[in-house]
């Protein structure tokens, strides 16, 4: 009988490459080799790249569509998809890119940085981490498994009733869709609940509130408004199963019901969602871009107070996509007024980053470009969306092109130029080795110019009044040239997101080795070996400002942060647990090894929503049962995390 | 690596009451979970301020059953709350007979509430309130399942010796869920029950 050790003073120790510590960790941390190690980890860097990798396949998957849908409305009247094919393939477009990349890829980035940019060695709970992976991918094959069979999701990514109501839409593609939602809302709130209780729990002792980076901020907004609006989205989607196949009326108006509870049910989900995937991005180039500007962000206070204000007011503006659902012009005027104001913390940022690049010496590496071009592009996407907040415009301009070219230029603009510059910027890092930098440029310029040629004649198009999701066009209406134009663009962007791919592969095969600190970063993952040892960290550093790295050239006071030298916790997987603000140590946490525990209990989860999904009634109550039991065995109480006293 | 010094404070290890992880996760998902409900609740007042004629159809439904139930879960959570300070203290006999206790009172709710469900001269599928009232109910009901199978295995584990004084945070992090099973039939009762009699 061994006692759990309960008190403990951490030892202070120097890092140097070759001890005998770095070998001790490396063996306490390292997962088996081959197929079983490669399910069970819990490394957060493993599922950081999983997430990217499995997101960045759904994007070519949703961009493959996008262009078909192009090639279909390149002229007027043509039949190479037919009216059913075209619903399916916009609504799994829109599903595909807004939930199963939008999000994950930014939750990837997050997941592989999140421990390195705070200075521990995983996330809070690194098994729920790999849970929220598998039931991501999981999610995603269902929501797919019916449009393989010609039966996917056909009313838009928003799903309107009474449209997707049993008497219209007979058949299991909206079934599908409602209950692939649902499961992937459990991936999400998972992740999310992750990375909040990550931050309160694990940053670097030092490291208070006020000196974590600014993608911290923006994961932590996105995750805490995930956690307040997902719920939405979740029960709107369980009410509409339950009124398609067990006849409940909550959105039937015949009795009653309210197709409208369905509008601002999603909505109120939706509107915070836009932030989730927009928030994270613009954290990612207040981040990086300093680097690249040889000088920290200007107005950090600003910068995360405005992330904060953004998501709040992000609660606060849902009827703006209902202005022409007929309600009460009080209520329109509030919510175009409450939409405008959202213009003041995004300013805030611009002018953040514009006063950053005004002010330093900027140096035109790839990524820079990338987040320079997001600038330009989020201005063009913020002034779009400000017209549609005003009420008689959106009348106008609502259902129609407009809107298309508007979210574009901010999913596209916000979303995928801050990702794909973050993945040069964290490539070496990631791999050990830099990314092309002339095949970078081409990458960025055929992307760039691809993407504006693509997305601006949308706005024209939609102002002479082409309205969205219709699959051809009549002759004769001047629609034509702009579509083609459109049609030119989209198949340029493509080149530039292949492009994109084979810098990729052919620098993760032959890039230049690029060693810990190939930007002169300033933040804790720059102090770290590239690509990181499974550990992160041989001691945990100890954080004196927001720059950990840059303290001697920028010079702001007398205090240094210690990088080599920190808190050695070397009995078992352990990191440190600080307190919520000032980020004082608090307790030695003992983290998790590699566990089946996640992969099972996912497969088990899905297999109750695929029972729900076929009224398999014993189906679902094997796999409830499955799933309970997985959990108990995966929370069974552990003398080796310290859950217990005594080893029985 | 050398070592320079020893840190000069001393630091609790591992899973410790309100220092677990697992703590700040359930609050988490406590607030989502709530969330949840508010929307549910929010759909019920938007659907009964739309409503043609009487709301609800067949009047405020009768406090028989339900005022009794309430009445129950609340004790429930009370029994729950004197069996985890039992633990604090190194009493387990207290956290055993805590456990066990708002186990039986929760059962006895959802025996309760499924005479209830029998009573009602209305199904499922009659109409937007009687789809509210089964869907709301019954996810409620769920969740109390949940919180009970919680209760079931921390009294297993109780059993078999796991916790003491200093470790017990498994314990702390179920019975905060069994109180806000608690606190979500005390909104959903108020929604149901009590506010149509305000009116």
């Amino acid at each position: 009988m061994t006692t759990t050790e309960t008190q403990r003073a951490p030892i202070i120790a120097r890092a140097t490459d070759d001890s005998a510590i770095t070998e001790t960790l490396g063996k306490i941390w390292q997962s088996k080799p081959g197929i079983g190690g490669w399910l069970s980890t819990v490394d957060h860097k493993e599922i950081g790249k999983r997430y990217i990798v499995t997101a960045f396949i759904f994007l070519i998957v949703g961009g493959l569509e996008a262009l078909l849908m192009r090639v279909q409305l390149a002229r007027p009247n043509q039949t190479v998809l037919t009216p059913e094919q075209y619903s399916q393939i916009f609504t799994m477009h829109g599903v595909t890119m807004i939930f199963l990349y939008a999000l994950p890829v930014l939750s990837g980035f997050s997941n592989y940085l999140w421990p390195l940019l705070l200075g521990a060695r995983d996330m809070a709970f690194p098994r729920l981490n790999a849970l929220s992976y598998w039931v991501f991918l999981f999610a995603g094959i269902f929501l797919y498994s019916s449009f393989m069979f010609g039966k996917g999701p056909d009313a838009g990514w928003f799903n309107y009733v009474p449209y997707t109501s049993l008497a219209y839409n007979p058949g299991p593609n909206i079934d599908v869709y409602a209950l692939g939602m649902v499961l992937l809302g459990i991936s999400t709130t998972v992740g999310s609940i992750n990375f909040f209780v990550t931050l309160a729990r694990t940053r670097a002792p030092g490291m208070s509130i006020n000196r974590v980076p600014i993608l911290v901020w923006g994961t932590l907004t996105a995750s805490v408004g995930n956690l307040f609006a997902v719920p939405a989205v979740s029960i709107a989607f369980f009410m509409l199963w339950m009124d398609r196949q067990y006849n409940t009326h909550f959105f039937d108006s015949t009795v009653g019901g309210q197709p409208l509870l369905w509008e601002h049910l999603f909505w109120m989900f939706g509107h915070p969602w836009v932030y989730a995937i927009v928030l994270p991005a613009m954290g990612i180039v207040s981040d990086a871009l300093p680097t690249f500007c040889r000088r920290p962000l200007v107005g950090y206070t600003a910068v995360a107070l405005a992330t904060v204000t953004t998501m709040v007011l992000g609660f606060g503006v849902w009827v703006h996509h209902m202005f022409a659902s007929g309600l009460p012009i009080l209520s329109l005027s509030y919510f175009s007024a409450a939409s405008m104001t959202i213009v003041i913390p995004s300013a805030v940022a611009v002018f953040a980053w514009v006063a950053t690049i005004w002010t330093g010496r900027p140096v035109f590496k790839t990524s820079f470009l990338f987040f320079a071009g997001f600038i330009l592009l989020f201005v063009i996407g913020g002034v779009s969306g400000f017209m549609t907040a005003a009420v008689p415009l959106d009348w106008q301009l609502t259902r129609t092109y407009f809107v298309v070219a508007h979210l574009h230029y901010v999913i596209i603009g916000i979303n995928v130029f801050p990702v794909v510059g973050g993945i040069y910027y964290w490539f070496p890092k990631v791999t050990g080795r830099l990314m092309n930098e002339t095949l970078g440029k081409w990458n960025f310029w055929v992307m760039f110019i691809g993407f504006n040629v693509a997305f601006f004649p949308m706005h024209i198009l939609g102002v002479e009044g082409m309205p969205r999701r219709i699959y051809t066009y009549a002759s004769g209406l001047g629609w034509g040239t702009p579509n083609l134009v459109v049609t030119i663009g989209a198949f340029v962007f493509a080149v530039g997101i292949l492009l994109f791919l084979v810098n990729v592969f052919v620098s993760g095969k032959h890039g230049e080795p690029a060693g810990a600190n190939p930007w002169d970063g300033a933040s804790l993952e720059w102090s770290t070996s590239s690509p990181p040892p499974v550990y992160n960290f041989a001691v945990i550093p100890i954080v004196a400002s927001r720059y950990p790295l840059w303290e001697d050239r920028l010079d702001e006071g007398p205090e240094r942060s210690s990088v080599g030298t920190g808190l050695l916790l070397d009995k078992g997987r352990e990191t440190i647990g600080t307190t919520s603000l000032d980020a004082e140590p608090d307790v030695i946490l003992k983290m998790p090894g590699d566990s089946y525990s996640p992969v099972l209990a996912a497969l088990a989860m899905t297999g109750v929503f695929v029972c729900l999904l076929l009224h398999s009634w014993w189906g679902l109550a094997i796999t409830s049962l499955l799933t309970l039991l997985i959990t108990i065995a995966w929370l069974w109480p552990q003398h080796s995390l310290g859950q217990i006293e005594t080893q029985p | 690596m050398t070592e320079i010094a020893v840190s000069s404070r001393t630091l609790p290890v591992g899973s410790k009451g309100h220092h677990a992880s697992g703590w700040w996760g359930m609050l988490a998902l406590i607030a989502t979970e709530a969330m949840l409900f508010a929307y549910l609740l929010f759909s019920y007042f938007y659907l009964a301020s739309h409503a043609f004629g009487a709301w609800p159809p067949d009047g405020p439904p009768h406090l028989r059953i339900s005022v009794p139930g309430t009445i129950i879960l609340v004790l429930g959570s009370l029994v729950m709350w004197w069996g985890e300070r039992g633990i604090e203290r190194a009493k387990r006999g207290a956290l055993i007979a805590g456990l066990a206790s708002a186990l039986v009172l929760g059962v006895i709710f959802i025996v309760m509430q499924g005479f209830e469900w029998h009573g009602q001269p209305f199904t499922l599928s009659t109409g937007v309130y009687s789809s509210l009232y089964f869907t709301i109910t019954g996810l409620h009901m769920l969740h109390v399942i949940i919180g009970l199978l919680m209760l079931a295995v921390l009294l297993l584990w109780t059993a078999l010796g796991y916790f003491d004084a200093a470790r017990h945070s498994a314990v702390s992090v179920g019975v905060i869920y069994w109180h806000f099973v608690t606190a979500v039939w005390l909104a959903v009762f108020f929604t149901f029950y009590i506010t149509p009699r305000l009116g």
